[in-house]
């Protein structure tokens, strides 16, 4: 069984292993530390100054990033949590993204930048978002994020392919979790990729009660509630987990489900979700048969206590109650 | 790495006892801190915690030098300085443990608390901005804002554009650099460049650095600088070289044990323990004592409402 943080830490030591114009930076990713979730652990002690832990300057060690891109070179950034992307903002959405088009002609920067997002963990305010709503619809700039079925390797060479900066959030309770391996999710659901999204579907159902759509984080809350959906309320669903949020890929089979649902952790309002919902309703139109169900996290800051925050964030029990109803 | 002075500061001449009242703070402050630890191993706590082990002299120095209408503004190590500027030891726990009578419904917890003219946030470098500003609005009145920051910190470009226009628009800012030689896992001679006192000097703004452990001393030393910040409307960077006793957060202490142990030679506690028997041994037992009951009697309490969305 392999963790997602050890298995995007081995990804990140496969890919510097074999491209040596990789370089990581960011705050405390150098040994003995290794991160402060431990992803970018024994990269400086096998790669040295490839690998810098940098001073708490997000905004410019993002810049910094997309100088060695610009250069030539690859890089990897790690914001110690997304929150703090906040402050790589301009960096990232008046130089990387922009430079890749706004001197008349391609300038790749290939420039990835790690966030460690989401809640559920009490850090409180400022140390629990889930930022990616805010990123959505920069010419020149793409979000991925990380979920348990996707290989993180082929991810990072997808997205330094893409010639241009690229944010790649990693839900932080999604880190203590396993990947799933071998088609298999648990006793009653099968999981299949198909490019850069993940189906997870239980054996002999093709026309699903209900399609999920979730980002990479929400996965094991979705599935807890598709399990009670199944076995309390005799509802099958199926979930779609994207790897690329946007621009977004493909998404396979919504034609054949009753019920269409977006699941994100990001404050309600001008979401991601809003924002698959505004790409399927002309491909859907004709065969959906109410609108397509949105949740997302409440509209307010992430407290820290635990029982508050539980309140504002999406718990399966939610995304459970919201589609019997929708279905009722 | 970290930072050393040969001999402990506080030992070059015969210290006299701080006053009860300084020891019982510092005590106060130093078991809050333990506890803390504890309960998250008890599993009591969730979420993270960043506690001051080894720096509580700072604040309890500091305390008489700030008046009631100065604003002070903390960061992700702020127990300390909460609990030297209010005595409100119940309302900070509960607040951390998301517990009735919680300084901030719980919502904000240990490192997003605003009360009574403190507030703490957990974005390093974002507060000392928002000082200019308040300490633009105090100009003239006599408070003054005072901001504590890390060592570490001091890698925020928005520090540099704060102090710029501290100086410029002569505000009484006090800026309290807490430099205990590391931020999180990584020591300062990694990610500074010269020194604060020549980034100071850069803005005009005077610098001080204190090495003393002594609240007295300290007291002293800083007094008339900080009538300076109010009368004058000049900002200062008092920088204090400290030492960080315990892990960033919890768990997470990548130094060697002797690194450790050096931190450790700097302790006020160790020394007061020596030095002073009496009244350390009944004082460091009283607070401990407090800080058990004021635990026992927050984590009975229900959680918290959060009532004004
Ligand atoms: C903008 C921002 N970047 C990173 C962090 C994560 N972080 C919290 S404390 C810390 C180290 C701070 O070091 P320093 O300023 O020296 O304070 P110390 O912890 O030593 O008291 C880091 C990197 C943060 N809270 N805010
Ligand atoms: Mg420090």
């Amino acid at each position: 069984m392999t963790r997602v943080s050890e298995h995007l830490n081995q990804a990140l030591h496969d890919l510097m292993e074999a491209d040596p114009r990789v370089h990581v930076l960011g705050e405390d990713v150098s040994d003995p530390y290794g991160g402060a979730f431990k992803v970018t652990r024994g990269l400086s002690t096998r790669f040295g100054d490839r690998v810098r832990s940098t001073p708490l300057s997000e905004g410019a060690l993002t810049g910094v990033g997309a100088g060695l891109a610009l250069a030539g070179d690859r890089a990897v950034v790690e914001i110690m949590f997304a929150d703090f992307a906040a402050l790589a903002f301009d960096q990232l959405v008046n130089f990387a993204a922009k430079s890749t088009s706004m001197y008349g002609r391609p300038v790749p920067v290939p420039l990835v930048v790690r966030c460690p997002s989401g809640g559920n963990r009490g850090y409180g305010p400022t140390h629990s978002q889930s930022p990616q709503k805010h990123f959505i619809g920069v010419p020149g700039l793409s979000l991925f994020e990380m979920t348990p079925f996707h290989d993180a390797g082929e991810l990072f060479a997808r997205m330094f392919a893409l010639g241009q900066p690229c944010l790649f959030f990693e839900d932080k309770v999604l880190y203590t979790r396993r990947m799933y391996e071998g088609g298999v999710v648990d006793d009653l659901f099968r999981y299949e990729l198909a490019g850069d999204v993940a189906r997870v579907f239980l054996d002999g159902v093709t026309e699903p009660d209900c399609t999920l759509i979730a980002h990479g984080g929400m996965t094991h809350r979705a599935l807890a509630a598709m399990r009670e959906l199944l076995l309390e309320e005799d509802l099958a669903c199926e979930l779609l987990v994207p790897a690329r949020l946007h621009p977004l890929p493909g998404l396979p089979g919504l034609e054949r489900a009753r019920h269409v649902c977006v699941v994100e952790d990001g404050s309600e309002g001008g979401t991601w979700g809003a924002e698959v919902a505004r790409l399927l309703y002309p491909r859907l139109w004709s065969t959906l048969r109410r609108p397509i169900g949105l949740i997302s996290a409440a509209d307010s800051v992430i407290p820290a206590a635990p029982h508050l925050e539980r309140e504002v964030l999406v718990q399966p029990g939610r995304i459970r109650h919201t589609i019997a109803e929708a279905l009722s | 790495m970290i930072v050393t002075v040969p001999t402990p500061a506080g030992m070059r001449n015969a210290p006299s006892p701080p006053a009860d009242e300084d020891l019982e703070l510092l005590l106060l402050i130093r078991h809050f801190e333990l506890t803390l630890l504890r309960l998250f191993e008890a599993g009591e706590l969730s979420g993270t915690t960043h506690t001051c082990l080894g720096q509580e002299y700072i604040p309890v120095a500091l305390k008489p030098l700030l008046q009631e209408d100065d604003h002070v503004f903390s960061n992700h190590r702020g127990h300390g300085h909460f609990l030297a500027r209010h005595a409100e030891p119940y309302g900070l726990l509960a607040e951390i443990m998301g517990r009735e009578g919680a300084l901030c419904a719980g919502v904000g917890g240990s490192q997003h608390i605003y009360h009574r003219r403190f507030l703490s946030t957990g974005v390093q470098g974002e507060s000392l901005p928002v000082a200019v500003g308040v300490a633009l609005k105090l100009k003239g009145s006599g408070a003054l804002a005072c901001a504590y920051i890390g060592d570490g910190t001091w890698g925020e470009g928005s520090v540099y554009e704060a102090l710029n226009m501290a100086r410029l628009w002569r505000v009484p800012l006090l800026v309290v650099v807490e430099n205990n030689g590391i931020a999180q896992s990584t020591p300062t001679s990694a990610q500074m460049s010269g020194d604060i006192a020549a980034r100071a000097a850069a803005f005009d703004v005077p610098h001080h650095r204190v090495t003393s452990t002594e609240v007295g001393e300290i007291r002293a030393e800083l007094a008339p600088l900080v009538a300076v910040v109010r009368g004058d409307c000049r900002p200062l960077v008092a920088e204090f070289v400290t030492h960080r006793l315990g892990p960033h957060s919890k768990g997470d202490d990548t130094r060697s044990p002797e690194e450790i142990a050096r931190a450790g030679d700097h302790d006020w506690y160790a020394r007061y323990a020596r030095m002073f028997p009496d009244p350390f041994d009944r004082l460091d037992r009283e607070r401990r004592e407090l800080v058990e009951r004021i635990a026992a009697e927050v984590t009975a309490r229900p959680p918290s409402v959060w009532e004004q969305r």
